[in-house]
């Protein structure tokens, strides 16, 4: 085993040009794969505020008592899709509307009668923000005998529906597209690392070595370079990011999980790569 | 030890590289392999160490039957096997002694045992002091030595030789003949493939000759058969 790690690391020596051209090389695929990772996370960070303020409202009628409002409040909370459900009073209806209606502070203030029912604010939980969970929830609450009428966004989180299909259509074919060629251009580079050591590969066959003895430090070696690779290539992410960061809009970056996946994506590949061109070349020797 | 039974062979692409060839060779013994190029003189070599397969009849290769060897055997095979080629194969950027101790090494040795076999064969090849020079700097015949000496390290039972004295001028030619011989009386059999004729009448050992894939003159068998026929 020693040896198998020593064969792996030598080759970084004996062919340092080849070496670096193979980890240049992951890393670029992969820092094209994390580019529109960082942009598909963005997108995915912007949509999920947006989906933050996806609200339902229920008005109730005037004189519904306060006992009946609780229990009330108490059912809509437990439904299975319902985060919270908040009882907003009349009274603090009427003050955060003159809160936030600065224009109408006086109209609001000279007013003999609260004209603003109560409510109950029922936020969603995060994944559940869709169309068809949101419509679900309202007509279940026009059910309820003291609930007046109930209100949200209709149009808008469709939209947002549609959005979130494009977004995630979108994301899945570049994706993927973009994955392939990453795939493609390290099998081929690894592929020429096999060949710039067939020599060394048929001397080994001759001497009796066993395959999985010849084919351990490639795949070794392949691993290393998928990692290095991907390391180079989140670390070129990080500066782009910071780059947009700090000269166009604000970004957000991957998690630690994201950033991991991509180094082990890189990991991933160099094996793969290096086990089929060695599988490959084994064959046909 | 080696045993071909009516073996044929045929190219990938049509035509037979070996008609129904059977010989024996015996634990021990030199043999020389001659015929002209493309006779099948390297593909009787390549059947032996299971580098082609065989197309009809039997191989036996040192209790290996190599007309059915699986993949897994082959490397166990060819650890019994010393091979040496016209064209040395070396590695280039090892040293004659990491050449050496590759073939150990890449076969699962002991580490510790390693520099010992190593100097103990580079010493049999007459290389000692040539240990740490690469092979751009030895000579055609040093080069072969080194090869020898990798074909060796490993204690094989039988050393194949394709034309191994193929690219060497006479008076290297005359070394390596030698060191092959002296292999062979210390008790490993040498199958020796080569179309040098001079080199075949220099000692009395057995012959088998091909010619165009099938064997025309065999001299245990031919030389057995003329002295039971008398004068």
């Amino acid at each position: 085993m020693r040896l198998v790690l020593r064969e792996a690391l030598l080759t970084f020596r004996r062919a340092p040009l080849l070496s670096t051209l193979s980890v240049t090389t992951i890393a670029f695929s992969l820092f094209v794969v994390g580019l529109f990772g960082l942009v598909a996370v963005n997108l995915q960070q912007a949509l999920r505020e947006v989906a933050e303020r996806v609200e339902i409202v229920a008005y109730l009628l005037p004189g519904t008592p306060i006992e009946t409002v609780t229990l009330g409040v108490q059912d809509i909370a437990a439904f299975p899709e319902v985060q919270s459900a908040t009882f907003v009073t009349e009274a603090q209806a009427l003050a955060r509307a003159r809160g936030e209606l600065v224009e109408f502070r006086d109209v609001l203030r000279e007013l003999e009668r609260n004209p603003l029912p109560a409510s109950i604010e029922i936020k969603l939980k995060p994944t559940l923000r869709d169309a068809d969970h949101v419509n679900e929830v309202a007509d279940r609450l026009k059910g309820f005998g003291f609930v007046d009428d109930v209100r949200f966004g209709r149009d808008w989180v469709e939209k947002l529906d549609r959005l979130r299909q494009i977004a995630a259509a979108v994301g899945l074919v570049v994706g993927t597209a973009f994955a392939i060629v990453a795939i493609i251009i390290i099998g081929t580079t690894i592929r020429m690392a096999v060949l710039q050591r067939s020599r060394e590969i048929a001397i080994m066959r001759l001497v009796g070595a066993t395959d999985w003895f010849i084919r351990m430090p490639f795949l070794l070696q392949g691993a290393i370079k998928g990692m290095l690779g991907g390391l180079v290539a989140v670390g070129l992410s990080f500066a782009a990011y910071a780059l947009i960061n700090r000269w166009l809009i604000q970004a957000a970056f991957f998690s630690r999980e994201q950033a991991l996946a991509i180094v082990g994506f890189g990991t991933l590949i160099g094996l793969i790569g290096s086990a089929t061109s060695v599988g490959r070349h084994l064959r046909r020797v | 030890m080696i045993k071909f039974i009516s073996v044929f062979k045929a190219f990938p692409k049509g035509g037979l590289a070996l008609k129904d060839v059977s010989f024996h060779i015996a634990k021990g013994e030199f043999a020389f392999l001659t015929g002209h190029s493309g006779a099948g003189k390297s593909t009787v070599l390549r059947l032996i160490y299971a580098e082609e397969p065989v197309t009809s009849g039997e191989v036996r290769v040192s209790g290996y039957n190599v007309a059915e060897i699986t993949p897994r055997e082959v490397p166990m095979l060819r650890r019994r096997l010393g091979i040496v080629f016209q064209d040395f194969r070396l590695l280039e950027d090892r040293t004659a002694e990491e050449n050496v101790a590759f073939a150990l090494e890449v076969t699962g040795a002991r580490r510790a045992t390693i520099p010992a076999r190593v100097s103990r064969v580079l010493t049999q090849v007459g290389l000692a002091v040539k240990a740490q020079a690469y092979p751009r700097e030895l000579s055609g015949g040093e080069q072969q030595r080194v090869a020898i000496a990798r074909a060796l390290v490993n204690e094989p039972t039988v050393l194949l030789a394709d034309e191994p004295t193929g690219n060497l001028d006479e008076r290297a030619t005359r070394g390596v003949f030698q060191l092959l011989r002296d292999i062979n009386a210390s008790g490993t059999a040498v199958v020796m493939a080569t179309h040098d004729l001079d080199l075949v009448r220099q000692a009395p050992y057995r012959v088998i000759e091909l010619q165009e894939g099938a064997l025309v003159y065999d001299s245990e068998v031919d030389e057995a058969r003329d002295q039971a026929a008398g004068p």
